[in-house]
């Protein structure tokens, strides 16, 4: 049931592969299925042993889960990235330029561009964080954008994910697992290089210290060996060299962060942090957190520490914010934004509300304050009792929903059971802000395994590919 | 380095060689229980083996009566005894889990192997070649062990892994002596004993130190110099005087400012050892003897946590 309209990452069409996946085509011709699949089982094979694992771990170790990889390549010819790139740059930029506004003069709500309320009002703003001043004014460190590329080839943004996105060690792990099964394949191409994330990441935590430290202390914070990302915040640690801790491992003291070391507290000036804004500070936020520090929040405002990312960017990825960020890029920077969101109805607005009640068999409906895949309706291929299901909680709170036409995501081809067949993908880029704007080329490319399958998340059997994009 | 990431580190290593001490506990009492022709003695001493683990009671709660099938499956295979083979190979696996990314890759893939192995191995199996998995948990512990001097930076971390593995060690070579030369000894005194060759050679044998016996001593097997060998020599790696200069050297390395009383209590036993012969401590009583040392062992050890491994105020 792959939509007819997709476009397709490798073929123009039947007949003409696409230029830059020609080298592959060519390779590709000298090679069997049984050996394509042999590498895909010392690939899954490696990832077990190395213990790269996804999902929960739970007691007696039994529940780790590796994330399907898929052998095959998805290509992004350099000039296609460098519009992309130019696209994520700006759109980060007004991201945290619009952060930095309505936890200050909020000129854009009194310019009336958004409304006041849709901003004020969200569970993800939080009043804590007005007329605090961030290192840099820099909010989302770390942004993970989704981008999708539809039918007419375009590239749309899906998504932006301000808090904590992670899957950025998948893509140097995917990367790493490539160079090592097929060698040969990066003689014919020249595949721009990831693996200095790590370093790129840590000078950028540095960058955004608290001013007048030199030699600043960077950690990174976990929920611990339960959290369902354990292994990339364990990764991302130990590629930069620094400390893995738990909320356990710190205190605060006289508004300064210490960590708990053999030779007695040290200071920590950089919390790289991948755990909620709701569980990092008992004392502020839900009391009953185990993962967090008490004090942390009087810590921040003083200035004497700098959370990665700031607290209370949820607000702008929030799903009722994303139809205004076109505006913001507008709005902030004088600009024509690059790259384009998806159109998106808003159901708390009349005619929104209508319109997507009378067409809901082909749109896709989201929650609000949903990730991950979860709460999802995917008209044209839900149930009429699943429809009718939906239509039901829609009524009864329509602020919590937006819905969007149903896109044909562009299709790859992936090594599956039936053999080599296009599946939908996506694509994350992560934008890293401090001192300026950097990324590295690429970003994890997430591929729906299901046959017609639009879902491409982890936690709903989705896969992963590594991302070349090609140097010229 | 972060004290719960020592505090792991130091876990991981002890039970390790918990792990395998127990191996070659219920290895060499199996065995003399095989070798001994008095049944009623010796051999059918297995409540001993629950008394030097201080587990009789955790044992009389689930288990009707001790016999030998009873201990070593309580002991070995029992994942809801906190103190058995099996979990201490699950606990070595979740300390060294949880500082992953401080230890090398070879390391934990050694120690997640052992456990994923230890945790699939049918019980059947286990239990009909007893041997061959006592074998199996020594030759792991000697792999994470050969590990990680082999591939891990001699830095804090390293450290703290000898000195869990030491002090665990020391600890359990102690006990170990003191329940068999009370069994083995019985009144007599080390002089009059007769000398069962099995018996003394089986011990030896499930410290590793029946070949070096024959090298040092040439001679006879006697208590007094089983004794002198695994008490006192320098030069025979699992004797508590070797044991006690380890943890020592180790303790210099990560000296903090608290922990100068540690150290001096460990220069002490070291000291203590070095020092002594061996006909005073049978003079003095070769139980009290390790009694006190076990004292001083367990006080250094939790001295250990408080300088180094529990969370500090500012």
């Amino acid at each position: 049931m792959i939509a007819a309209d997709y476009y397709n990452e490798m073929s123009a069409s039947e007949a003409v592969v696409r230029p830059h996946y020609q080298p592959y085509a060519e390779w590709f011709k000298n090679v069997s299925a049984d050996w394509l699949g042999q590498k895909r089982n010392e690939a899954d094979l490696l990832f077990h042993r190395l213990g790269i694992t996804f999902a929960v771990y739970g007691e007696g170790g039994g529940k780790e889960r590796l994330i399907p990889f898929d052998v095959i390549p998805r290509n992004i010819p350099h000039r296609e990235w460098s519009i992309l790139e130019a696209g994520l740059r700006q759109r980060v930029q007004a991201l945290n330029l619009f952060l930095q506004d309505i936890y200050h003069d909020q000129h854009i709500l009194k310019a009336g561009l958004i409304p006041s309320a849709a901003v004020l009002k969200n569970t993800q703003y939080r009043p804590e964080m007005i007329g605090v001043d961030v290192p840099g004014q820099i909010y989302s460190h770390i942004a993970g954008i989704d981008i999708i590329r539809a039918g007419d080839g375009e590239f749309y943004v899906l998504e932006d994910n301000l808090r904590v996105p992670s899957g950025v060690s998948y893509m140097l792990e995917n990367r790493r697992m490539m160079m090592r099964l097929f060698p040969d394949l990066f003689a014919r191409y020249k595949v721009a290089p990831v693996e200095h994330y790590p370093d790129m990441l840590l000078d950028n935590l540095r960058s955004v210290a608290p001013a007048g430290m030199l030699d600043p202390t960077v950690v990174v914070l976990t929920p611990g060996v339960f959290n369902s990302a354990y292994f990339e915040h364990s990764f991302l640690a130990q590629q930069m060299g620094v400390e893995l801790v738990e909320g356990r491992d710190l205190l605060v003291k006289d508004a300064f962060v210490y960590m708990r070391t053999t030779q007695g507290p040290r200071r920590v000036d950089v919390i790289y942090r991948r755990v909620d804004d709701d569980f990092l500070d008992p004392e502020a936020f839900r009391p009953d957190s185990m993962l967090g520090v008490p004090g942390l929040l009087s810590a921040y405002k003083a200035g004497h520490v700098t959370l990665c990312n700031a607290i209370g960017t949820g607000v702008a990825d929030d799903k009722s914010i994303y139809p205004y960020v076109p505006q913001m890029i507008q709005f902030y920077l004088s600009e024509a934004p690059i790259l384009h969101n998806v159109s998106t109805f808003m159901l708390r607005q009349k005619t929104d509300y209508d319109y997507v009640m009378a067409h809901l068999p082909e749109l896709v409906v989201k929650e609000v304050h949903g990730s991950g895949g979860y709460g999802m309706l995917v008209g044209p291929a839900a149930s009429q009792a699943e429809l009718e299901a939906f239509r039901l909680r829609i009524a009864a709170n329509p602020d919590h929903y937006i819905a969007q036409p149903t896109l044909a995501l562009s299709a790859c081809p992936t090594f599956v059971e039936a053999g080599i067949a296009p599946r939908h993908i996506d694509l994350r880029p992560f934008v890293l802000s401090g001192r300026e704007i950097k990324m590295v080329p690429g970003g994890l490319t997430r591929v729906a395994l299901q046959e017609g399958s639009l879902v491409v998340n982890s936690s709903q059997g989705g896969g992963t590919k590594d991302t070349w994009v090609l140097e010229n | 380095m972060l004290s719960r990431t020592a505090d792991h580190l130091y876990w991981m290593a002890r039970y390790t060689e918990r792990a395998e001490n127990l191996a070659r506990m219920l290895d060499v009492h199996n065995r003399m229980t095989l070798l001994t022709r008095d049944s009623s003695l010796i051999g059918q001493d297995w409540e001993g083996i629950l008394t030097i683990n201080q587990l009789e009671r955790d044992f009389q709660q689930r288990y009707s009566h001790v016999t030998r099938e009873h201990v070593i499956h309580f002991m070995a295979f029992d994942a809801e005894n906190p103190s058995s083979i099996h979990s201490c190979l699950r606990l070595a696996r979740e300390n060294a889990h949880a500082v992953r990314g401080t230890l090398t890759s070879e390391l934990w893939e050694t120690m997640n192997a052992t456990w994923l192995k230890m945790r699939d191995m049918p019980l059947e199996s286990m239990e009909r070649d007893l041997g061959a998995f006592f074998e199996w948990v020594k030759f792991r512990s000697h792999l994470s062990r050969g590990v990680s001097v082999g591939t891990m930076l001699q830095d804090e971390a390293f450290h703290f892994v000898r000195l869990g593995t030491f002090l665990e060690r020391s600890d359990n070579t102690a006990r170990l002596l003191d329940v068999k030369y009370r069994l083995l000894l019985g009144a007599h005194t080390a002089e009059e004993a007769p000398s069962d060759y099995y018996q003394w050679g089986g011990l030896l044998r499930s410290l590793s130190a029946f070949e070096i016996y024959r090298k040092v001593y040439r001679d006879l097997i006697t208590p007094r110099r089983v004794a002198e060998l695994l008490l006192l020599r320098v030069d025979m790696p699992r004797s508590l005087l070797y044991c006690a200069q380890e943890v020592l050297a180790n303790l210099e390395q990560i000296a903090n400012r608290h922990s100068a009383e540690t150290l001096r209590r460990a220069g002490e036993l070291f000291a203590g050892l070095r020092y002594s012969r061996i006909d005073t401590v049978f003079e003095r009583g070769f139980h009290e003897f390790l009694d006190r040392f076990l004292v001083t062992i367990n006080d250094i050890g939790s001295r250990i946590s408080e300088d180094f491994l529990l969370p500090v105020a500012a």
